[in-house]
C-alpha cells in the first residue's frame, strides 16, 4: 500500500516533471510555429501567386503568344497622409496573352516638401497573381519626390499562357494590376537595407 | 503511509475559511470554483445575448440607444451610433465570454478537475499548485475583458466591436483605443490558463493512473479530456502569436498584417483559423466523453465500440488541424485549395459518425432509464446531429459562398455549441452533481429546466436556419423588414431560455436547502466508474488507497 500511494508520483515511464517540460518545450515550439508562418506564408505567397501576389519573370518574354486575347485594367491609390498625385498614364491595356507590354504610372508630389512614398501591389482576381509576370517594377522601394517633382515609373510584364487553363479564369478574359503608395519615413541606411520583400532592385516581389 | 497516519494528516491539513478556496491546491475545490466561475460567467454571457436578441426582435433599432446613453452618457444621434457599435460589442464579448469564460471552465476545468483524477484512481492532479494558478489566472482575464467594453476602441465609441474573431485591420487600424489592447490580454492570461492547465492533465493521466488502469481501459470522459489538452497544447500557441502579432501591430509599429509594410491580413485569418478550428473540438470533445457515460449508465449497458470511440475522438482531434481554411472560402483561395478543404472536413463526419452511432447502439437493446441526465444526453444527440448536418452543407465551399456570414452559419454554430457543449455541461451537471455534493436535486425542477431550455434554444436557433437561408447577414444591429416575422420567434425563445437558467439556479438553491442524500451510487447498475465508488461527496483526499483495476 505505502509503494502503491508513492507510486502515484511516476506510474508512467517518464516523471512528472520530465512530461510537463516535454509540454512546455512543445507549447514554446509551437509559439515559434506561429512566427515561422510569417516568413512561410510570404514565401508561400510568392511562390504560389497565392492572393494575388504577381510573379518575377525570369525571362523578358514569354515562350510563347496565343492568339487570345486579354485585358488588363491599372490601378493607382495613394495611402491617407501621402500628398501625391498617382495615377496609371493608360487606364488599360488589351493585348495578346503572353505578349510583353510596357505601361507607365505617372506621380507627382503636391506637397512643399520631400516626401516618402511605398508601394505595394495587387492583382485581382487574386488567383491571377501566379499568372502575372512582372519583368519590370517598382514595387516595394522607397521613392523621394522632391517638392513638385514629377515621374514615370514603368510597370513591363506578361500574362503567362498557362492563365488560359486555369478553370477560376474560364470566364475572366479582365485582369486588375493595383498599386497603393503609403507614406514612409526617410529611411535610415539600415532601414533601408531591409525593405520586404528583398527584391533589391526594380524586379517585382 | 497507514491509514490512521493519513487521517491525522489529513485533519491538520485540512484547510478552513477562504484560505480553504484562495489557496487550494485540492482538484475538487478548484473543480467547485472553475464551476462557480462559469456559472456566473455564463450569466453574464448570456445576458449580452439576451439584449441582442432583444435588440432584433423588431426592425429598427430598438434599445441599444437607450443602453448607450445609460452607460456611455451619449444623447440624440450619437446615441445611436454608439449603440450600434454597442450591438457588436456584445457579440464580441457574448462570442468570447461563452467560449473563454464559460464552457472551457465549465467542461475541462470544472468537471474535467472534478472528476478525471478520481476517475482514474488518483489521489489528486499531478502539479496541484499549477492547478490552483490555471484557475486564478481566469477571473483576472475574464475582469479585463469586461473592462475592454467600458473604454475607448474605435474612435468615439467604447469597447471591442471586431466580433471573437478579432480580425485585422478592423482590430489594428480600426480600434486603436485600449479596448482591443485589453481583450488581447484578456485572452492571453485566459490561454496561458489553459496551457497550464492541458500541461497538467496531461502529465495526470500520463503518470498517475491506478494498477491495471492501461490507456484501453480508461473511461472515456478521460480519453475525450486527454485528447482536449493535447488540441490545446497544439493550437492555443498559434492564437498567443497570432495576437502577439496583433499587438505589436497595433503598439509597436511592425506590420505582419498591414500591407503597407509587406503583411499581409489575411495571415490572421490562417493563424487565427489554425487556432479556431481546433478550438471548438476542443469545446465539443469532453462533451463527448460525458454523453458516453451518461448513455451507457443509463442503458445499464457498457459503451457500445469502446476502442472506436476512444480512436474517433482521436481522429477528430487530428483531422480538426487540417481543416481550417473551410472558415476562408470566400478569401479567395484557389479552386484546388478549397476542393482539399471540402474533402477534409467533410471526412470529419466519419469519425462523428462512428460516435453518434455507436451511442445509439448503447442504447440499442438497453434498459434505458429516462432520469434527467439521460434527457439532456438524448437532446445533445440529437441536437449535435442537427449541426452536425448543416456543418457538412457547409463545407461544401459551393454552398458556402452563399451562407457564409448569415444567420444559417450563426445557427449552425449554435446547434453544436449552445446545443451540444453547453446541453453536455447541464447533462453531466446532473449526473455528477449529487456526487459532488451529497445531495439530489429535485427531479421535477431538474425536467422543468430541461424542457424550458429545449424548447428556447430550439426556437431560438431553428428560424435563424431560415433567416440564414433567406440571406440575412450576421453581426448587424438592424434588418429589413422581410426578415421580421422569425427574428420574433427567435427572440421568444432567448427569452425562454432565460427562464431556464432561472430554473436551474432555483433547483441548485433547492437541492442545497432541502439537503436530500443522494447516497454514493444513486444511479444503479450501470454506474460504474470509479467516482461512484466513493462516498458521496468524495472525502478531502480519495484513493490513500489506491483501487485496482481488472
Amino acid at each position: 500500500m505505502s509503494e502503491h500511494t508513492t507510486d502515484n508520483g511516476n506510474s508512467g515511464r517518464f516523471s512528472n516533471g520530465v512530461i510537463a517540460m516535454l509540454c512546455s518545450a512543445f507549447f514554446v515550439g509551437m509559439i515559434g510555429m506561429a512566427y515561422a508562418a510569417v516568413p512561410l506564408y510570404q514565401l508561400f505567397c510568392q511562390v504560389t501567386g497565392f492572393g494575388g501576389t504577381t510573379q518575377r519573370a525570369d525571362t523578358q518574354y514569354s515562350g510563347r503568344i496565343l492568339d487570345e486575347k486579354i485585358t488588363v485594367r491599372f490601378d493607382a491609390n495613394t495611402s491617407a497622409g501621402l500628398p501625391w498625385d498617382f495615377q496609371p498614364i493608360e487606364r488599360d491595356v488589351t493585348m495578346k496573352i503572353g505578349e510583353t507590354v510596357q505601361v507607365a504610372y505617372r506621380a507627382k508630389n503636391l506637397a512643399g516638401n520631400a516626401t516618402w512614398g511605398r508601394s505595394s501591389f495587387n492583382v485581382t482576381p487574386l488567383i491571377a497573381g501566379g499568372y502575372f509576370m512582372k519583368v519590370e517594377c517598382f514595387c516595394f522601394t522607397d521613392t523621394k519626390l522632391a517638392p513638385g517633382e514629377e515621374i514615370e515609373m514603368p510597370v513591363v510584364f506578361y500574362i503567362d499562357p498557362d492563365i488560359v487553363d486555369l478553370p477560376e479564369m474560364k470566364n475572366i478574359r479582365t485582369i486588375t494590376l493595383s498599386y497603393t503608395f503609403y507614406p514612409v519615413d526617410e529611411p535610415s541606411p539600415e532601414a533601408k537595407s531591409v525593405s520586404l520583400p528583398k527584391t533589391g532592385n526594380n524586379l517585382g516581389g | 503511509m497507514a491509514g490512521a497516519a493519513a487521517d491525522a494528516h489529513e485533519e491538520h491539513h485540512q484547510p478552513y475559511g477562504w484560505t480553504r478556496w484562495v489557496y487550494s491546491t485540492n482538484h475538487k475545490d478548484i473543480g467547485t470554483l472553475y464551476l462557480i466561475f462559469a456559472i456566473i460567467a455564463g450569466i453574464i454571457g448570456g445576458f449580452l445575448s439576451v439584449m441582442m436578441r432583444w435588440e432584433l426582435a423588431e426592425p429598427g433599432i430598438q434599445i441599444f440607444h437607450g443602453l448607450a446613453s445609460m452607460v456611455y452618457g451619449y444623447e440624440g444621434a450619437a446615441a445611436i451610433d454608439a449603440g450600434k457599435h454597442m450591438y457588436n460589442v456584445f457579440t464580441t464579448g457574448h462570442g468570447l465570454i461563452m467560449i473563454f469564460f464559460m464552457v472551457m471552465p465549465a467542461l475541462i476545468g470544472g468537471f474535467g478537475n472534478w472528476i478525471v483524477p478520481i476517475m482514474i484512481g488518483a489521489p489528486d492532479m499531478a502539479f496541484p499548485r499549477m492547478n490552483n494558478i490555471s484557475f486564478w489566472l481566469l477571473p483576472p482575464a475574464f475582469i479585463l475583458l469586461l473592462l475592454s467594453m467600458f473604454v475607448p476602441g474605435p474612435a468615439g465609441a467604447f469597447g471591442v466591436g471586431g466580433g471573437w474573431t478579432i480580425y485585422p485591420p478592423l482590430s489594428t487600424t480600426g480600434q486603436p483605443g485600449p479596448a482591443m489592447d485589453l481583450a488581447i490580454l484578456s485572452l492571453h492570461i485566459a490561454g496561458a490558463s489553459s496551457i497550464l492547465g492541458a500541461i497538467n492533465f496531461i502529465t495526470t493521466i500520463f503518470n498517475m493512473r491506478a494498477p491495471g488502469m492501461t490507456l484501453h481501459k480508461m473511461p472515456l470522459f478521460v480519453w475525450s479530456v486527454l485528447v482536449t489538452a493535447f488540441l490545446l497544447l497544439l493550437s492555443l500557441p498559434v492564437l498567443a502569436g497570432g495576437i502577439t502579432m496583433l499587438l505589436t501591430d497595433r503598439n509597436f509599429g511592425t506590420t505582419f498584417f498591414s500591407p503597407d509594410g509587406g503583411g499581409d491580413p489575411i495571415l490572421f485569418q490562417h493563424l487565427f483559423w489554425f487556432f479556431g478550428h481546433p478550438e471548438v473540438y476542443i469545446l465539443i470533445l469532453p462533451g463527448f466523453g460525458i454523453v458516453s457515460h451518461i448513455v451507457s449508465t443509463f442503458s445499464r449497458k457498457p459503451v457500445f465500440g469502446y476502442l472506436g470511440m476512444a480512436y474517433a475522438m482521436v481522429a477528430i482531434g487530428g483531422i480538426g488541424f487540417v481543416v481550417w481554411a473551410h472558415h476562408m472560402y470566400t478569401t479567395g483561395i484557389a479552386l484546388n485549395t478549397q476542393r482539399y478543404f471540402v474533402f477534409a472536413t467533410m471526412v470529419i463526419a466519419v469519425p462523428t459518425g462512428v460516435k453518434i452511432f455507436s451511442w445509439i447502439a448503447t442504447m440499442w437493446g438497453g434498459s434505458i432509464q429516462f432520469r434527467t441526465p439521460m434527457l439532456w444526453a438524448i437532446a445533445f444527440i440529437f441536437l449535435f446531429t442537427v449541426g452536425g448536418v448543416t456543418g457538412v452543407q457547409l463545407a461544401n465551399a459551393g454552398l458556402d459562398r452563399a451562407m457564409h456570414d448569415t444567420y444559417y452559419v450563426v445557427a449552425h454554430f449554435h446547434y453544436v455549441l449552445s446545443m451540444g457543449a453547453v446541453f453536455a455541461i447541464f447533462a453531466a451537471w446532473y449526473y455528477w452533481f449529487p456526487k459532488m455534493t451529497g445531495y439530489m436535486y429535485s427531479p421535477l425542477i431538474a425536467r422543468a429546466h430541461f424542457w424550458v431550455t429545449f424548447i428556447g434554444v430550439n426556437l431560438i436557433f431553428f428560424p435563424q436556419h431560415f433567416l440564414g437561408l433567406a440571406g440575412m447577414p450576421r453581426r448587424y444591429i438592424d434588418y429589413p423588414d422581410a426578415f421580421a416575422g422569425w427574428n420574433l420567434v427567435s427572440s421568444y425563445g432567448s427569452y425562454l431560455s432565460a427562464l431556464g437558467v432561472v430554473i436551474f439556479l432555483v433547483g441548485v438553491f433547492e437541492a442545497f436547502a432541502k439537503k436530500r442524500e443522494a447516497g454514493a451510487n444513486p444511479w444503479g447498475e450501470g454506474a460504474t466508474t470509479l467516482e461512484w465508488h466513493l462516498p458521496s461527496p468524495p472525502p478531502f483526499h480519495q484513493w490513500e488507497k489506491l483501487p485496482k483495476i481488472n
